[in-house]
């Protein structure tokens, strides 16, 4: 305390005490980045590199993981290699190298886009779904509201796999397994809870009396919604398009259980990827960076909208 | 433009009535306040004559036409909230402009039709600037301007000086009743400040829980109150009460106080014997010697020219206002003259005036 006048001040903390804060927040970057770190480099090693004990930090690098992740391939015998006209590409040169031959695609391109089409559409479907019940919660006299609300809360209350199996029987029986229109219809009923919630919250803040100027203005309430009440809950649905993206993007537990083919997500795949003798740990690595990047893309882009979402309003009166 | 008629209007939240069987017209063209406390129905009556809520029964008549039902896009209407709700994501131009783009006119029109709002209010160097960094003056400006630029039927405003500080909202008075007298739109304004209502009215309605007390021009208002209330919420400060008990027959002309005797407008009615309020403004009372109602002095305000002299009486605290000239000092006994003919006298059961000469003929004084 430097002196009695600034006891409880809310002028700037002290040079000290931002720097301590600087070093937590930066010592706690670096404790969450390290793993990923150490994916994006093991995507870069040779099989044996990645498994090398003691943990190579130095390296030379290698497209081989990126290969094996994009591709099918078998062991041939050096003669029939010889015979092979010149390799085309790096990834032949590479797969060659370890006495094989690229056979045909992996299934890692479907199952990515399998995963963008599933994450993006229930996203959309939960966050539309969601911005007009959370409106007509935050406007209009619902019977039982309340008791609604916390119904539509306590979806999210029980653990994935005590419903997976019921989910599992009633999605056979209705032919919705191992469908993308199934996983996103599931996707959005988990994300919907969450929707309502958080949009219903930003949606309580926007003054009724823009909808009513709008509506003096000559326009429906439909209209006054889309034209200003849409608008101004841009922040809001920003924010809960990042929360219900990063969910059903990064989903294992439903996808592993109900897609096994044609729907499959990438998250279940990711860990199938394996190589001779083990699992290939640097297609893995591979696999999992290009994973990261639409989640990544998708945050950046909106990231102006979540910093002001995430503080919840207390920015804006 | 056109005349605004309100027949027999209720409105009820569940169990509170918020809005009691309002009967009142606005004239074509005329400036019409509605005045009262918070929580008196004046917002809710302007929010059903705007169709942002409807009546729980009675009727509501534009122009001639029963709106009544009908939804607030279809009547036509201008509509000033008292935090403005100038569109956040939209500039100055978009603000005022939004009206005339659901109506489908071509955009020369309407930007013709914005740039002439913006010159009458004098707003045009800040058509193109964002809403979130004008001063409170200019949203002001620029709510009234949304408004004005469809050429309504009427106005309707909501205390859209609320926001404003008190020095700035004087000046707003002045230019509120300037664009009415050029635009001659008939205006409803709802406001719980007396001085705003008595500066800009034509015509006044004071409201008290969901009830009109009194409507009228701001001068009879003030004159010729027709409700104990509407006298204590009028004048600053407000009419003074002397309380007695008596009984008077029609015809009376004066008051008996105790021992004292007051002259008072002839009375229209009988009164029963019961309790009642003698009602007299702070300025209709005279310091005389010679006065039988006698009192002592408990303190005083100087004002510049005048001074409030608050006065212990046998009937109750009263203040009068006098010149500032002769002073008084706490404790000194003094004796008090009324203005006979600007007395007013109450039923303290019914809050009611009775009726009498002050009611008849010319309302002003």
């Amino acid at each position: 305390m430097s002196g009695a006048s600034t006891a409880h001040s809310v002028v700037e903390p002290s040079a000290a005490t931002k720097r301590i804060a600087a070093f937590l927040v930066i010592l706690y970057a670096v404790i969450t980045m390290v793993p990923l770190a150490w994916i994006f480099a093991t995507a870069w090693k040779t099989p044996p590199d990645s498994i090398a004990y003691p943990p190579k930090v130095v390296f030379d690098p290698s497209l081989e993981g990126y290969c094996n992740l994009f591709t099918t391939r078998s062991r041939q015998t050096q003669d029939y290699i010889a015979e092979l006209g010149p390799p085309q590409g790096t990834c032949d040169t590479v797969t060659r190298q370890r006495e094989m031959v690229i056979v045909g695609p992996s299934n890692y391109v479907p199952r990515f886009i399998n995963s963008l089409i599933i994450a993006f559409g229930s996203t959309f479907l939960a966050v539309s779904l969601g911005v007009f019940a959370a409106y007509a919660f935050s406007r209009f006299k619902i019977p039982l509201k309340d008791d609604l609300l916390f119904f539509i809360l306590s979806t999210r209350m029980m653990p994935p796999i005590a419903v997976a199996i019921p989910i599992y029987l009633m999605y056979r029986e209705v032919g919705l397994s191992d469908s993308a229109l199934g996983m996103i219809l599931l996707y959005t009923a988990v994300n919907v809870s969450l929707a309502v919630w958080l949009l219903k919250g930003f949606i309580d803040e926007i003054p009724r009396e823009y909808e009513e100027a709008a509506m003096i203005d000559g326009y429906t309430r439909l209209q006054a919604f889309f034209k200003v009440v849409l608008p101004q809950a841009a922040t809001g649905i920003a924010a809960t398009s990042i929360f219900s993206l990063i969910f059903a993007w990064n989903e294992y537990a439903f996808a592993v259980l109900l897609t096994s083919g044609t729907a499959q997500t990438a998250p279940p795949f990711i860990p199938t990827i394996i190589g001779e003798g083990g699992m290939d740990w640097p297609a893995v690595g591979a696999g999992t960076t290009l994973f990261l990047i639409p989640v990544v893309v998708f945050t950046v882009l909106l990231r102006k909208h979540l910093l002001r979402g995430i503080t919840f309003g207390a920015v804006r009166k | 433009m056109a005349e605004i008629r309100v027949e027999s209007l209720y409105k009820s939240f569940g169990d509170f009535t918020a809005v009691k069987d309002s009967n009142f017209v606005v004239e074509n063209g005329e400036f019409f306040v509605m005045l009262g406390p918070s929580g008196c129905g004046k917002t809710t009556t302007l929010r059903m004559i705007a169709g942002l809520e409807l009546p729980t029964s009675g009727r509501i008549l534009l122009g001639g036409n029963d709106v009544t039902f009908k939804r607030a896009a279809e009547r036509d209407i201008a509509f000033v909230f008292q935090l403005f709700a100038l569109y956040p994501h939209m500039n100055v131009r978009k603000n005022i402009g939004f009206s005339l783009k659901c109506q489908g006119m071509p955009q020369r029109e309407i930007n013709r039709r914005v740039d002439e709002a913006a010159r009458i209010l004098r707003i045009e160097h800040i058509l193109d600037k964002s809403v979130s960094g004008l001063s409170g003056g200019d949203r002001q400006r620029v709510a009234l301007g949304r408004a004005i630029v469809r050429q309504p039927m009427c106005f309707l405003m909501d205390e859209p000086l609320g926001a404003l500080d008190s020095e700035f909202r004087h000046l707003m008075c002045g230019e509120l009743r300037g664009l009415h007298d050029r635009l001659k739109a008939t205006t409803v304004y709802v406001t719980h400040d007396q001085v705003e209502a008595m500066s800009m009215a034509d015509k006044i309605a004071v409201m008290n829980r969901g009830v009109i007390e009194q409507f009228g021009p701001p001068q009879e208002i003030y004159a010729k109150p027709a409700s104990m209330f509407v006298a204590d919420f009028i004048g600053s400060p407000p009419m003074n009460f002397l309380h007695f008990h008596a009984g008077l027959p029609r015809g009376a002309a004066e008051a008996r106080l105790g021992d004292v005797v007051v002259q008072i407008p002839t009375l229209h009615e009988d009164v029963a014997p019961r309790d009642l309020a003698l009602g007299v403004r702070p300025e209709h009372i005279a310091f005389d010697d010679n006065a039988p109602l006698r009192g002592s002095v408990y303190g005083s305000e100087y004002l510049g020219t005048t001074q409030i002299v608050t006065v212990n009486t046998p009937f109750g605290q009263i203040k009068a206002r006098t010149k500032s000239t002769g002073e008084v000092k706490p404790g000194e006994k003094v004796g008090l003259r009324f203005a006979s003919s600007r007395l007013s006298l109450f039923d303290k059961v019914t809050g009611r005036a009775v009726r009498s000469a002050l009611h008849q003929g010319a309302a002003h004084g």
